[in-house]
């Protein structure tokens, strides 16, 4: 694990969000350190994912700010975030299903207008798409379309990745896998916010873990001192 | 004449009713496969090509050619540019919520309507067809004019496929029609694909009515009856299915035309919703469609 450089990569601050009338986010702040894996736990309807909408825009911020270096992402319009640098894994993969594997790339690359370059390179980390370029996505396994979930948010060649529950319903080869893929991002330098349910899959990638409740970010730890205290996933999260 | 004259006949007076319908259709198709929006005023954007083909038509003297070429290019244009501007002022602002794009695109049937009739006036008027020329078959002769109304359809036909499946705007458009937040996670400013499509879809639907006011002539209310059509070809085929579209057209167009020859027009538009009605219950998501997620 490396260590992260101190310096923000991204930073929410006082963020308020609504799905309709229901308040979900409460003055929410979070601050992302440039090159680490950050974890969200809470408990469901704690906010992680919403979390994670605001900051691409696609649930309004309301209130506060969410900065990207020095860019207010709250003033850019949601098809505008993508571009800033900030990729999105959102849960359940959300592939383009009646598209191609080779398609749903493409729609990653002209995000922000990569090449073949960066393709071959996406490609690289995950072989086995290569073999289904011509495949429709929604018939691929949970596996291989987490991996072209992933694939096709590194084709933005992000500063940002936002990973909303990338192990769900996957094997535990798979897991380890996804694993070393955010581990060999950090290597990169890409920052990560990966929203997860088990504390298990956190541990062994993450630097911090911020613990989520009621729309507020209660703390944020380092990863250690989750190790050293279990009680303390206990308190936030009722499972260890 | 003998049967199989007069079945023949029938058949390419369907072929050219298919052709047209499935230009008008395929718009009417696309808007709502993309935007999910049922678009009422379809039929008008279709009136609004032939009105607008009569007068660019009426504009220039000369060979009958120059004015129908003239209206085939300009009118789709300027119908596309309306539904774009009517996009960007009315649906976007309803957020596309299904239920009050129905009514506001019913509120613009009948601005565009009125518009018409009140700019335009209630008569009938005729284009000309860019060339009479008829072709001698051993038992009739034909007018080549609406043959090549059935080749010009399916050229525009495959440029549309082409555009869906061959090119970047084709892909954009496709992954909005799938997932529209994902889509904008991506980068694709959904407002303006939207606004596009919508613009292409009454684009379609005008080149249709350029095409069509040489055979019929241009007046105000004649939007009705084709978008009635149209949504019947568009349950049938599959909402958002271009293979759907152009064989329910085809269906629906060889249909009306050999019945509406053989017995009565009227027992032809019974068919054709007795199909409908049998689609929706054994096939909602119509013949070639996606089961709805």
């Amino acid at each position: 694990m490396t260590a992260a450089s101190g310096m923000a990569a991204l930073r929410m601050e006082g963020v308020d969000s609504f799905y309709g009338h229901v308040q979900v986010l409460r003055g929410f702040d979070l601050e992302l350190k440039s090159g680490e894996v950050l974890c969200l736990l809470g408990r469901n309807g704690a906010g992680k994912t919403t979390a994670l909408k605001t900051i691409m825009g696609l649930v309004p911020a309301t209130a506060g700010r969410i900065l990207l270096g020095d860019a207010d992402l709250t003033k850019l319009p949601p098809h505008e975030v993508p571009k800033a640098g900030v990729a999105y894994v959102p849960q359940g993969r959300r592939l383009f299903s009646e598209l191609t594997v080779a398609e749903n790339i493409e729609v990653g690359l002209m995000t922000r207008g990569k090449g073949a370059a960066t393709r071959e390179a996406v490609l690289d980390l995950f072989p086995v798409l290569r073999e289904r370029l011509k495949q429709r996505s929604g018939t691929l396994s949970g596996g291989e379309q987490q991996m072209l979930a992933m694939a096709r948010a590194l084709c933005l060649e992000p500063q940002v990745l936002l990973l909303d529950e990338p192990t769900e319903g996957l094997m535990p080869s798979m897991i380890a896998r996804i694993r070393e893929t955010v581990a060999g991002l950090r290597e990169r330098g890409v920052s990560t916010i990966l929203v997860e349910q088990r504390v298990d899959a956190v541990l062994p990638v993450a630097d911090r873990v911020a613990f989520i409740e009621n729309g507020r970010n209660r703390e944020t730890v380092p990863v250690e001192r989750l190790r050293a205290d279990p009680d303390m996933v206990h308190r936030y999260v009722g499972v260890g | 004449m003998a049967f199989g004259p007069y079945f023949l006949l029938a058949t390419l007076e369907g072929l050219v009713t298919a052709a047209v319908l499935s230009l008008m259709a395929l718009g009417l198709s696309l808007v709502f496969g993309v935007m999910r929006v049922v678009n009422v005023a379809h039929g008008e954007f279709y009136m609004l090509g032939a009105v607008l083909a009569w007068w660019f038509s009426s504009l220039v003297g000369g060979h009958p050619a120059v004015g129908f070429l003239l209206a085939l290019v300009l009118s789709p244009l300027v119908v596309a540019a309306i539904a774009f501007v009517a996009e960007r002022l009315v649906l976007s602002r309803l957020n596309y919520e299904p239920e009050a794009t129905i009514v506001a695109t019913i509120g613009l049937l009948y601005i565009i309507q009125q518009l018409a009739l009140t700019f335009y006036g209630p008569e009938a008027r005729p284009v000309e067809a860019p060339f009479n020329h008829r072709i001698s078959l051993p038992w009739f002769g034909y007018s080549a004019y609406k043959l090549s109304v059935i080749g010009f359809s399916i050229l525009m036909m495959l440029a549309t496929w082409v555009l869906l499946t061959r090119t970047k705007i084709g892909l954009v458009m496709r992954a909005t029609q799938f997932d529209r937040e994902t889509a904008q996670a991506f980068g694709i400013p959904v407002g303006r694909v939207y606004a596009g499509v919508f613009a292409l879809g009454a684009g379609l639907a005008a080149v249709a009515a350029v095409l069509i006011v040489p055979i019929q002539q241009a007046h105000y209310l004649m939007g009705l009856d084709p978008l009635l059509l149209s949504f019947i070809v568009v349950i049938i085929g599959g909402l958002g299915s271009l293979r759907g579209t152009v064989v329910a057209a085809v269906l629906i167009g060889l249909s009306d035309g050999i019945i509406s020859m053989f017995f009565s027009p009227t027992l032809a538009k019974m068919l054709a919703t007795l199909i409908v009605a049998m689609v929706l219950v054994f096939r909602p998501q119509g013949l070639f469609g996606a089961p709805a997620r």
